[in-house]
């Protein structure tokens, strides 16, 4: 597409693309030296400076990304995977982190391999998928993708970090969704996760694995899939409570806090009762960059990193928020046209599941903030503090304008 | 390549319905926004603002309280206050120990101060709160050495005329527990100054004023971070000053005279509105002492002192009232036909009286012989006393003192004043002696007022000032206030005026004429009514009282004082020339012409009359 444009930039497949990303990030880093300016000085303060350091660094990674051809990243993904998933081992061994095993430290810098881990089984996915010349229809046929992504899903779950775990189930999701994948084989596929996640409520799964039969009465799949599928919504729901009871009790009061934050205010309900507190305190136009008061007097946890979206409710109003929301959806916007005008089957695959990875990040986040989600612990893309996050974002958009490039 | 095709073309539905799903979802955080922000915005605002903004009460200035002539007996003056603001341990000392110099702290107060901070180190710990404005200056003048320190100004209480009024103005501390709880102090918070004792208690309502409120900000931590200028900030109201019916001067005169060493109480009052002139308990204490937080030892010295000084002898105390009692059988006597003004009983008096198989004895042992009811208050002869409580009869008597409200309490509007005891019906002796423990012998001693019977100084005085002037009973109070000019309604004197006046010139016999037993202390310009009274009673030597009223034919000042252990023998009667003296000094200040010839000759003093028998004269 657009090979009409100036030479100069015909490299970068989309320019448009990297400016968007370049003009999010630098907002970004805006947001996160407004987060720093609190009353009592913490880490925090510097963090802006540390982001732009990764920025630059992401931009080198860039440079280097979309010079090369998605033939060459083709072949070698199975050894991109093999290394990811070494370590996402590795950083359970060795990791450190502020409450859980997620963080990689060497030379100084701390890497989250999950960030890796992502962008790896997009790519490993969308070999799998892109190459085949019919899609799946069959629920058993699904068994390599949904290998390689239960894979790094497990190890993930068992830093634990429920919030990527969620993504990788995206990524699955998405990347099936695109390769055509008849709609009924995901729900078949994906029912079970449902089944575990109602399990909480006898009466709520009943109604869910009633859906569930009624479905499978309709539209009559294979026998031994239709039953596979009930046994296996059966065996989710019962499996629900032992594994909930093997939740980490903090994790536990994060689902309990997102049906009802004053379970525990001072507690896990702390973070969303703030976050609401200081976005609804913004109100239209915002207390003024820098200034919000919530932020401002350490009542705003994580203010730089999982609750930036709530520092700009408060300091820039439900203006400044639909601004950036716009700005995201048209980026997101961006990402989706370039996967859908590809012409290879495996590049289209990447920029649409890097698509839903950003996506995921903006529902699960910003919903987040206002209580739609639960609190997860997933940065915003671009805006929220975080080296690795950030590099690892600017490699997924270098992978699109290559793709692009090569349309 | 059909199936790629195929792909293809599914990929534009795809893709279609990826871009919706997009849209949704921002639309639906959107509007999630927008119901927060724009909908929720107010309540939210509010709750930012209740989670960093703490109101931080401004005490309000205490009412001052004056005398009837405008002295001033207590007033709210300028407290310094100086405290440190949050900071690391080591500069905390650092700072303590530069302002010790000026503070006067010593080593072990500095340790105190740290230990105090070390509990809760996120807010400001107070270093002194009594500072003089020398001392204030001193560390202003060093700003620069002491950035960590906060200097406020708070109203602290004073109480110009110290240990004389405590038992009348009462004193202030900090709010209790209890008080706290009750429906009272609803609007009040811990911490706050409210009155405990006396008229600081009793009108906390008009003098507390109303506090104001300032705002701080605070962090999540707690930490107060800096003044919040507020709309909801409020200053404070400064209470009402109220002007008291007490004389100061009249009481500082009494504090003068009062015998050295004694223990006692006096009280007087304006008869015909019952203003409280004087109220006076010795010992007392220094109300200063409580502004701030009374110090231990302090209270230790107050608490374990045995002549116990927070006591109110004029209003929380009882006493029996010995002679003094006789008026009451007087008027009930007279008021039932019983007796007249001029009635002899049939037994002379011959030193005691044989009731049953014991003699009862009167004070003078020698015997007062033949005595009407007029020489008999005069001379305060118990043995006619005890005939007539026996011709009365112990119903009747029973009744008609109960009717006589001596059960019940003045109604005076200081807190702390217990009612007078008297037995309301035989009942009474039964549940106390069994039915078969007591005799009608507890007439003869309830006749003269010993025994079963205890009033207050107040209750004598309220009943002799019905008498005084004839009119329904007065109610005592001490706040300047035709409101509280009140008259008791459920009982009174009911005597005709004549027979009133009778008993009066008996009282005033007591006072001015030889022989009467308060003779040797009559004051020389005014004719005093009034009644010794000796008070038995198991803790040594009798009481000393007297009740009385002058002038008699237009009364202006009613008396009740007591002096414990007073009376050690029938010479000595140390609370009457105390009480005369008063007497004097009030109407003399009042400018109330003699009503008295000058008498020429000095009477020659008795030996062993008390040493201010001769001021008296």
């Amino acid at each position: 597409m657009r090979r009409e444009r100036s030479s100069a930039f015909r490299g970068l497949g989309d320019p448009v693309l990297l400016g968007g990303a370049l003009l999010l990030a630098l907002l970004g880093i805006g947001m996160i030296w407004s987060a720093g300016q609190v009353d009592l000085p913490s880490g925090v303060t510097g963090a802006w400076q540390r982001q732009l350091v990764w920025l630059v660094i992401a931009l080198l990674a860039f440079a280097v990304v979309t010079r090369v051809p998605m033939r060459w990243l083709e072949w070698a993904t199975p050894w991109i995977y093999a290394f990811s998933i070494f370590l996402l081992l590795a950083v359970l061994v060795v990791g450190g982190g502020p409450s859980t095993r997620s963080w990689l430290r060497f030379a100084g810098f701390s890497f989250q391999p999950a960030e890796l881990a992502k962008l790896a089984t997009i790519l490993l996915l969308a070999r799998m998928l892109g190459s085949r010349k019919e899609p799946y229809t069959s629920l058993f046929e699904l068994w390599r993708p949904v290998v390689a992504v239960v894979v790094p899903f497990l190890l993930v779950m068992a830093q634990p970090d429920l919030g990527s775990a969620l993504i990788f189930v995206i990524i699955l999701v998405s990347a099936l969704f695109w390769a055509g994948t008849p709609l009924f084989t995901i729900f078949m596929l994906i029912s079970p996760g449902v089944s575990l996640v109602l399990g909480f409520s006898s009466a709520v799964w009943g109604v869910w694995f009633v859906v569930v039969v009624v479905g499978l009465y309709l539209r009559r799949p294979f026998m031994a899939e239709a039953v596979a599928v009930a046994l296996g919504n059966l065996a989710a729901g019962a499996l629900a409570s032992p594994l909930w009871n093997r939740l980490a009790p903090y994790q536990q009061r994060r689902l309990l806090v997102f049906l009802d934050p004053d379970v525990d205010p001072r507690g896990a309900g702390w973070h969303l009762i703030q976050s609401k507190v200081a976005i609804g305190s913004g109100g239209v136009t915002g207390q003024g960059f820098g200034m919000g008061p919530q932020k401002r007097l350490a009542f705003l946890p994580e203010q730089h990193t999982d609750f930036i979206f709530s520092v700009v409710g408060e300091e820039l109003g439900l203006i400044g928020v639909l601004v950036l929301l716009l700005l995201l959806a048209w980026f997101l916007r961006r990402v989706l046209r370039v996967a859908a005008e590809s012409t290879q089957g495996y590049g289209s695959l990447v920029a649409f599941c890097f698509f839903a990875v950003l996506f995921g990040h903006l529902v699960i986040n910003i919903g987040m903030t206002v209580g739609l989600m639960p609190v997860t612990g997933l940065p915003l893309a671009f805006i929220s503090y975080g080296g690795s996050f950030l590099l690892t974002t600017f490699v997924g958009v270098a992978l699109v304008c290559r793709v692009a490039y090569e349309t | 390549m059909k199936g790629g095709e195929a792909i293809r073309l599914s990929r534009v539905r795809r893709s279609r319905a990826a871009v919706a799903v997009l849209y949704a979802v921002i639309l639906i955080l959107a509007a999630a926004f927008f119901r927060l922000q724009v909908l929720g915005s107010g309540s939210y605002e509010l709750q930012s603002r209740n989670n960093r903004l703490r109101p931080i009460p401004i005490p309000a200035a205490r009412g001052a309280v004056h005398d009837r002539n405008g002295e001033l007996l207590a007033e709210s003056i300028p407290g310094y206050s100086l405290s440190l603001l949050p900071a690391p341990p080591d500069s905390a000392r650092a700072t303590l120990e530069r302002l010790a110099p000026y503070l006067i702290l010593a080593p072990e107060g500095i340790e105190a101060i740290l230990e105090r901070r070390s509990r809760n180190p996120q807010l400001p710990v107070l270093v002194r709160d009594d500072l003089t404005f020398e001392q204030v200056a001193a560390v202003e003048e060093r700003r620069p050495e002491f950035r960590l320190v906060v200097i406020e100004t708070h109203p602290r209480r004073r109480y110009p005329a110290g240990a004389t009024v405590a038992h009348v103005i009462g004193y202030v501390g900090e709010i209790s527990e209890g008080e706290l709880d009750s429906d009272e102090f609803v609007e009040y918070e811990a911490g706050r100054i409210v009155g405990k004792q006396g008229i600081e208690r009793s009108y906390e309502s008009l003098l507390a004023g109303s506090a104001g409120t300032r705002y701080v900000e605070v962090n999540a931590r707690g930490s107060i971070v800096r003044e919040f200028a507020s709309d909801l900030a409020r200053a404070a109201e400064p209470g009402t000053d109220l002007i008291l019916t007490l004389d100061l001067g009249l009481q500082q005169f009494a504090d003068s005279i009062f015998p050295s060493d004694d223990v006692g109480g006096v009280v007087a009052l304006d008869p015909r509105t019952g203003e409280v002139l004087l109220l006076y308990s010795r010992p007392s204490f220094d109300p200063n002492l409580f502004v701030g937080g009374i110090s231990e030892a302090d209270w230790a010295a107050i608490r374990d002192d045995p002549g116990e000084p927070i006591l109110n002898r004029a209003a929380g105390a009882l006493y029996p009232p010995g002679s003094t009692w006789k008026l009451v059988l007087a008027t009930l006597g007279i008021r039932q036909g019983t007796v007249g003004i001029d009635t002899y009983m049939p037994t002379s008096c011959r030193g005691a009286l044989q009731f049953g198989r014991r003699p009862f004895r009167c004070w003078k042992t020698e015997g007062h012989g033949p005595l009407d009811l007029s020489g008999a208050i005069k001379e305060s002869c118990n043995v006619y006393f005890y005939q007539l409580g026996l011709r009365l009869g112990l119903d009747p008597l029973l009744s008609g003192v109960d009717g006589l409200g001596f059960n019940q309490a003045t109604g005076i509007d200081i807190p702390g004043e217990i009612s007078g005891r008297f037995p309301p019906s035989r009942d009474w002796f039964d549940r106390r002696y069994g039915r078969r423990g007591w005799t009608e012998s507890v007439v003869l001693n309830l006749s003269i007022g010993q025994g079963e019977t205890e009033q207050t100084l107040l209750r004598m005085a309220q009943f002799y000032s019905a008498l005084a002037t004839g009119e329904v009973p007065v109610v005592p109070h001490l706040l300047q206030s035709e409101a509280l000019q009140q008259v008791r309604e459920d009982w009174s004197l009911d005597l005709p005026e004549a027979r009133r006046r009778e008993l009066v010139s008996g009282l005033v016999r007591v006072v001015n004429e030889p022989g009467g037993t308060a003779y040797w202390h009559r004051p020389r310009e005014w004719t005093l009514a009034g009644k010794t009274g000796t008070a038995q009673n198991p803790h040594g030597e009798p009481h000393s009282w007297f009740v009385g009223f002058a002038p008699a034919n237009d009364p202006r000042i009613v008396i009740a004082a007591i002096v414990e252990n007073g009376h050690p023998d029938n010479r000595t009667s140390r609370a009457v020339p105390f009480a005369t003296q008063v007497v004097s000094r009030y109407l003399q200040s009042e400018g109330i012409p003699p009503d008295r010839a000058i008498e020429a000759p000095a009477p020659i003093p008795v030996p062993g009359v008390s040493e201010l028998a001769g001021e008296a004269q």
